[in-house]
């Protein structure tokens, strides 16, 4: 495709009717449309996920509130939980995916543009079918409610016998079509990584995001497939008189506990693992330096992903395991410690004698690796499992995973919006804003989940609508709201900074942070067609091969 | 064209990140203090503060995981504080990038090899503790209680005594030289749920189809709290847990006044007749009656407990009268209906349910 046509196909879309917009975004098969797609789409669920949650804080803050009714507040958990993994973090996630990782490896778009767009709808239509419970849960006469059995579902609490009507029907399918488009992206961007990368890109020379999006993809088909199979033998328990989980009938409620958590683990890598890849390109071009380590950073991974199928038991410790299963699951949990650890040490390693530069995406990325650091060592405590039996279930472990997900996914990710928007929009997002974001988001984060430690030691189970006072709960859930109450206003802000910076902000160029990955070689927001004429490349930083041709990477490599 | 953030700029991002931090540790601290504070009763189920042999082993373990992944903690810590403060980009105007490094495999073996071992060893620590706790023999004197979780209240029966009772378990304090531990066996009615009494011991799951066990081997005596920390439906959060660890001679006369049929006094026949005629029989068992049921609570000693409504509620008059009445108003959506009982069905049968000692 010659560059003229790129440029006619740009003028046609200025001045059309919205109507034509909206139709060109809805069938579109480009995979950045698509990538954009998943993460406003994503965006909207975090907002609707942060409400839940205010719900559940407010509701906390003192004992005996009766802010909301207890099943009011069981629905409230079940969707917090349930949207910001499947509806939040998983697509959010995929966009970047689909976003990046043509660009940097030199393509012109997936390997599959009408499966990715199938995905997409397919888990656009999870989320809708989720929330369509609030109104059809109960029957089609509108008098809804929303699953309220947890977002582990554990058996037998879904079965018909305790809950009865629609709602977590709803719950089962939305998760069902929603990982039928995880299946579909993931095989998307294996496929794409595997095949269709620019000329001279060997797989050691692929940059980290793609690597480690390959490796997530990977478990993405591992750890989704037992989740489907689960949620059919489900519905065939509900809806067919069948007994797997049914315990009335004889069924086993640990084996859904088994088929839970051989997604559910893996699960957490699945989320982590890509935003591994955002500080992984983040941090070296903030630090003027290449990451340290390349080979050891890709074998880390892949080694996190095969360990971490054979730790799912660690959250089933108090289901009554013999002292066997508990020390094997002990000693896995504690081994992915070390890949885990390999990689933080890398990241120091890159930041070491450089040059390092506090833009937000930078701050976000240091902020990342400093709560990272705490929630692998607080995992490490869980992982040993007789300390499991005190932890396990209470708000110990809501803050420990809150604390991987919040301080490492969520700022990891935060980042990555603060480095990569330039390249999806044109502009830059506003720096004040993000400063302010960043540090408010900080003070609320740790105001919220660093205490939040402190009732479980103390006794306080995780899932519960109220509290008795004089346990010394009182005073920690109080100051636990607060911080929530600041994480939701540091989030505004971030809305804000998106919004205004849109339509405000400097204009971004090709290059803002003089970066070395494919990506920053093309125009911002880049053509449809991504690269007019296939780049070929001869090392892992391709544009510093080209703004240093004095002494190239590829030198070296 | 790179730009280059000033000295100062850098310097006051560290000097707040400090102070975030002493802040917060402040905080803790603080939070730390208004808690610690035991008494008697033991109103804290603090996981630190252990009373029993399982809970003790588990604390002696955690120090031991705490203390190394603290010091871990520290030392990886020092070096993210000490990246960012040495290796800020000072250089105003320099357009030098720093020097190229790629990696050094001597260091990333060091990284990997120095948290292999520490995995090693805090396996070995760990694996010692399952051990002592989860194969624990069971000796000869042991009490053994049958726990039977339900929505939302604890069944305990003690098969060796003939005692039946609920929501608050009873057991004999045991003598480090002549241990009388109590072993539970867990059962589920039900939904999942799980035993946990943090002074006392670990949790552990009652699933139905399904027999667990756990044991407690308390050193002193006084009440100690828990609840059900396995999501189990509308009221998980109302499913109290009370332990009462008697002295053996005090635990000898609760099990004696237990094992009495109930009180069939003539003057309280009204208020028995409610109890049979109404529903209440097809749930409660009342020994002596022609209560059979097992769905609620087992009433013959009611008011030996100092709580109904699984510890929802202190057993008073009026809170009875409420409970009977509407259950919601303590408790809603447990399965308690409420009776809808006349205001002269309800005082008999409430001046009956009192004189159950």
């Amino acid at each position: 495709m010659s560059s003229e046509a790129i440029a006619i196909q740009t003028a046609e879309a200025a001045g059309q009717p919205w109507v034509q917009t909206l139709h060109e975004w809805v069938t579109t098969v480009d995979h950045k449309r698509l990538g954009i797609l998943y993460i406003l789409y994503a965006l909207v669920f975090l907002v609707i996920g942060g409400v839940e949650a205010t719900v559940i804080r407010i509701q906390l803050m003192r004992p005996h509130n009766d802010f909301v009714s207890p099943q009011v507040f069981n629905r409230m958990f079940t969707m917090h939980g349930t949207t910001m993994i499947f509806f939040v973090a998983m697509p959010i996630l995929f966009g970047f995916a689909n976003y990046l990782v043509p660009l940097m490896i030199g393509a012109r778009d997936m390997a599959f543009p009408r499966l990715n767009a199938f995905s997409f709808w397919l888990t656009a239509l999870g989320g809708f079918l989720l929330y369509f419970s609030f109104l059809g849960g109960s029957g089609l006469y509108g008098a809804g409610n929303a699953p309220d059995v947890g977002w582990w579902a554990y058996a037998p609490l879904a079965s018909r016998a305790f809950s009865p009507g629609h709602s977590s029907d709803y719950w089962t399918i939305a998760i069902l079509a929603s990982g039928f488009g995880s299946i579909g992206t993931a095989i998307n961007i294996i496929t794409t990584i595997v095949s269709m990368r620019c000329p001279g890109m060997t797989l050691s020379r692929m940059p980290l995001l793609a690597w480690m999006n390959l490796v997530m993809s990977g478990m993405v088909l591992l750890a989704i497939s037992p989740l489907s199979a689960a949620q059919i033998m489900l519905l065939v328990d509900r809806y067919l008189g069948g007994h797997f989980f049914d315990t009335q009938a004889g069924g086993s409620a640990t084996l859904w506990m088994h088929f839970f958590w051989i997604f559910g683990h893996p699960e957490v890598y699945v989320l982590i693992i890509p935003c591994f890849a955002f500080a992984s390109e983040i941090i070296p071009v903030f630090s003027r330096k290449p990451i340290f380590g390349y080979p050891v950073m890709v074998g880390a991974t892949v080694c996190i992903a095969f360990v971490s199928m054979s730790v799912w038991a660690h959250h089933m410790f108090t289901i009554g395991m013999n002292s066997y299963a508990n020390s094997f699951f002990t000693i896995t949990t504690m081994a992915v410690g070390v890949p885990t650890g390999i990689k933080i040490f890398n990241w120091l390693g890159t930041m070491w004698g450089g040059k390092i530069q506090f833009k937000t995406p930078m701050l976000f990325c240091i902020g990342f690796l400093f709560q990272f650091l705490i929630a692998g060592l607080t995992g490490i405590m869980l992982a040993s499992s007789p300390f499991d039996w005190q932890l396990s279930g209470s708000y110990f472990v809501v803050a420990h995973f809150h604390y991987v997900i919040v301080g490492g996914i969520l700022f990891a990710l935060f980042g990555a919006f603060y480095y990569w928007y330039p390249k999806i929009t044109g502009r830059m997002l506003n720096e004040g804003l993000g400063k302010l974001h960043f540090w408010l988001f900080l003070i609320g984060f740790h105001l919220t989940f660093d205490l939040m430690h402190i009732p479980g030691l103390l006794g306080m189970p995780r899932r519960i609508y109220t509290y008795e006072p004089g346990r010394g709960w009182e005073t920690l859930n109080f100051l636990v709201t607060i911080g929530a109450f600041i994480q939701g206003i540091a989030v505004l802000v971030f809305v804000a900074n998106l919004i205004i910076s849109y339509f405000k902000g400097a204009k971004a160029g090709n290059d803002p942070w003089d970066a070395w990955t494919l990506e920053w070689s093309v125009s911002s927001p880049p053509p449809t067609y991504n690269f007019s004429s296939i780049p070929a490349v001869a090392s892992r930083r391709p544009l510093w091969d080209l703004k240093h041709p004095e002494d190239p990477d590829s030198h070296y490599e | 064209m790179r730009e280059t953030p000033h000295k100062t700029e850098s310097g006051v991002i560290v000097g707040r990140l400090a102070g975030v931090l002493l802040l917060l540790a402040g905080i803790l601290l603080a939070a730390g203090l208004c808690v610690a504070n035991p008494t008697t009763n033991h109103p804290v189920p603090n996981i630190f503060d252990p009373h029993s042999t399982p809970a003790d082993s588990i604390r002696h373990l955690s120090h031991f995981v705490l203390g190394v992944t603290g010091l871990i903690f520290l030392v990886v810590f020092s070096l993210l504080v000490y990246v960012v403060v040495k290796f800020r980009d000072r250089a105003v105007g320099a357009e030098r990038e720093p020097a190229q490094v790629y990696g050094s495999t001597q260091i990333e073996l060091a990284w990997t090899i120095i948290p292999i071992l520490i995995v090693v060893v805090l396996f070995l620590a760990t694996a010692r503790v399952i051990h002592a706790i989860q194969d624990a023999r069971k000796p000869a004197e042991a009490v053994e209680v049958t726990a039977i979780g339900h929505q939302f209240w604890w069944e305990f029966r003690y098969p060796e005594l003939g005692v039946v009772t609920a929501n608050e378990l009873h057991v004999p304090v045991s003598d480090p030289s002549h241990p009388t531990p109590t072993f539970l066996k867990l059962l589920s009615a039900d939904t999942d749920h799980s035993f946990w009494i943090p002074q006392l011991a670990g949790k552990t799951d009652l699933i139905p189809n399904r027999v667990n066990e756990t044991w407690l081997d308390p050193h002193e005596t006084g009440l100690f709290l828990g609840q059900c920390a396995q999501y189990c439906g509308t009221q998980h959060a109302k499913m109290l847990l009370r332990v009462y660890v008697d002295s053996p001679e005090d635990f000898k006369v609760w099990a004696r006044r237990q094992q009495q049929p109930a009180n069939d006094d003539e003057k309280e026949a009204a208020g028995r007749r409610v109890f049979e005629r109404t529903a209440c029989l097809n749930c409660h068992a009342l020994n002596g009656t022609r209560g059979t049921g097992r769905f609620g609570p087992d009433l013959t000693h009611l008011m030996s407990r100092k709580t109904i409504a699984a510890g929802a509620s202190l057993n008073t008059h009026e809170n009875l009268r409420l409970w009977i009445q509407n259950p919601d108003a303590i408790k809603p959506g447990s399965l308690m209906p409420a009776m809808k009982l006349s205001d002269a069905e309800l005082d008999a049968l409430v001046r009956y349910l009192e004189t159950l000692q």
